[in-house]
């Protein structure tokens, strides 16, 4: 699909010689558009990336180990990886179950489930955040009960969880919907017709189906997870080496002019980010060949 | 007769089985996770009498504040739909090396933790930064003001406008270009008559996607905006400084607000995937 390309070798010598004119751009056109492409994304995202790097190891090597092993960093990266310990199997689990009852069976009132679900993705996760704190801070609907109870959820690592599968709730559903439904019922049928029981349908017949895009939307879930900044911000309560997450402790040293130290930190991010893109191109990439191979 | 009358019904339901449970659990999930806290602030809003309410959301710094938001977070729509066609344009149509690269990185700001991509923006633009340095004896100040919102909204908004266009652009039919050429148009007359049509929808809906996700943005833009209020001070900043001075009904009423726009955002939406749904068909 991706090789639609220009060269005009599809269409009959006639077109070539008669129309090539109209069938393309004029090569200053051509040149001046490529040109604008590659200086906007360098600008917006080369640019940036390498002054991040550049920043990390601006005092060398040695200042950025340091600042990485830095106890309140790796608090920092300890409490991240539990949110997305947590926060990816949870969404991953609902989003499996979500896309089975939604592809695979037809009910009035389905568009509205589907964009219920998408809704946190539209919400500003300062929002998000807020809600939270309705809920559980102290001058909250169950704050009073918590306090009696002597359960901390504001300003503590379970507001922080639930913030975060909250901004990350869709991403695994909206990924698998549309594929499964894509993918019809005939194979199940099938299966079930030949005597497999439902689960043994879904784990042989339905996953390895949607397998990638599975993988897709736990890549997409867990990039958000680790990097959610607004909503984490608005629920923890900033505690060094107890309640801050990476973003939030790259916040903490950027405000207090700590850049390198930030940076560094902020760069472990942006691999992780680096990493996300490439096995987000290759699960695209799969899903692509996949589509060819059936088509 | 009963039974097959029955049958067909269990048939119209689909006989794959599970359709209860997960149905149950989506529910409850969805209940519990997003539709119940949601309601809360609609909830909370509701204690506050109408005067406390439009008070609390009208006040001039509140006003001044969907002012810098929404202009900003509109002249960066703008930019991104004019970039971004220019970029799937080129990503589709043309082959030049680094191109694959380039298609990749598109997604970058998705994957960029947004404190990431704001610290880093403020480090370029900040006056001894990469590109401050240049712009600063110019006359330009980019860093700690509205123009610093703008950069930030354009860089977040970037992979929206791209993304939606490039599907369209790749499946898109040459024959109608052919038709066209064959009936003696010239390459511009085709383009302006031909393609920008067919991707119109693809434009707008991505253009709505980038303005939706910059007027709730926050991590990105707080480090570059300088964020005086009045002047360079975002709404969901301040629903966050009204929190920290434990202003909770006033945080709520702002961020009702927000709600309601994001609603009216998805509205939009899918009425322009109906549009282009029916566009396309056409």
């Amino acid at each position: 699909m991706r090789s639609n390309d220009m060269n005009s070798s599809h269409y009959p010598g006639v077109f070539r010689v008669q129309k090539a004119g109209a069938l393309a751009e004029p090569l200053p056109v051509r040149l001046l558009l490529v040109a604008g492409t590659v200086l906007f994304l360098t600008l917006f995202l080369l640019l940036p990336l390498g002054a991040l790097f550049s920043e990390a190891l601006s005092k060398g090597w040695q200042e950025y180990r340091a600042a990485l092993l830095e106890p309140d960093a790796l608090s920092a990266m300890r409490l991240t990886l539990v949110t997305a310990v947590i926060c990816v199997p949870f969404n991953l689990f609902f989003g499996i179950v979500a896309s089975w009852c939604t592809a695979k069976f037809t009910f009035p009132g389905k568009s509205l489930l589907v964009t219920l679900i998408d809704l946190p993705f539209s919400v500003s996760p300062v929002v998000s955040g807020l809600v939270y704190v309705l809920v559980f801070g102290q001058q909250g609907w169950l704050g009073p009960w918590l306090q009696a109870h002597d359960i901390k959820i504001i300003f503590a690592v379970p507001g922080i969880v639930l913030a975060t599968v909250f901004v990350t709730f869709p991403s695994v559903a909206r990924e698998l919907i549309p594929l499964m439904e894509a993918q019809g019922r005939e194979e199940e049928e099938a299966a079930l017709t030949l005597g497999a029981g439902g689960l043994q349908t879904f784990f042989r017949v339905t996953l390895p189906n949607v397998k990638w895009g599975l993988l897709y939307g736990v890549i997409l879930c867990n990039a958000r997870a680790m990097g959610e900044f607004g909503a984490v911000s608005v629920v923890s309560g900033h505690v060094r080496g107890a309640t801050n997450t990476v973003p939030l402790q790259v916040e903490i040293l950027y405000n207090e002019y700590n850049f390198v130290a930030a940076f560094a930190v902020a760069s472990v991010l942006a691999l992780l980010a680096l990493v996300s893109l490439a096995l987000k191109t290759f699960t695209e990439w799969k899903m692509r060949q996949l589509q060819k191979a059936g088509a | 007769m009963a039974r097959s009358l029955k049958k067909s019904h269990a048939a119209g339901w689909g006989n794959l089985p599970g359709f209860a449970p997960t149905m149950g659990y989506t529910l409850l999930c969805l209940l519990v996770v997003v539709l119940v806290p949601l309601s809360t602030l609609f909830f909370k809003a509701a204690t506050l009498t109408l005067d406390e309410f439009v008070g609390a959301v009208a006040a001039p710094r509140v006003l001044a504040s969907y002012r810098v938001t929404f202009g900003a977070a509109l002249l960066a729509a703008v930019t991104n739909a004019f970039f971004g066609v220019i970029v799937a344009w080129t990503l589709v149509r043309y082959r030049f090396p680094g191109r694959r690269i380039l298609d990749a990185l598109v997604d970058l700001p998705f994957a960029l933790p947004t404190a990431v991509a704001g610290i880093t923006l403020a480090g370029i633009f900040a006056s001894n930064g990469w590109l401050g340095k240049v712009l600063e004896p110019l006359g330009v100040k980019v860093a700690f003001t509205p123009v610093g919102i703008w950069l930030a909204m354009v860089f977040i908004g970037l992979p929206f406008v791209v993304r939606t266009v490039q599907p369209v652009l790749q499946e898109f039919d040459r024959e109608a270009e052919e038709a066209a050429a064959c009936l003696g148009g010239n390459r511009w007359q085709i383009c302006t008559r031909v393609v920008f049509p067919l991707m119109f929808p693809a434009v707008l809906t991505g253009f709505t996607l980038a303005f939706a996700r910059a007027v709730g943005e926050y991590g990105s833009i707080v480090f570059i905006a300088g964020n005086m209020p009045m002047v360079s001070e975002i709404t969901p900043l301040l629903i966050i400084t009204k929190l920290e001075q434990y202003d909770y009904a006033g945080a709520t009423a702002v961020a009702v607000v927000m709600l309601l726009v994001s609603f009216m955002l998805l509205l939009v939406l899918n009425l322009l995937q109906k549009w282009s749904r029916r566009y396309a068909e056409q």
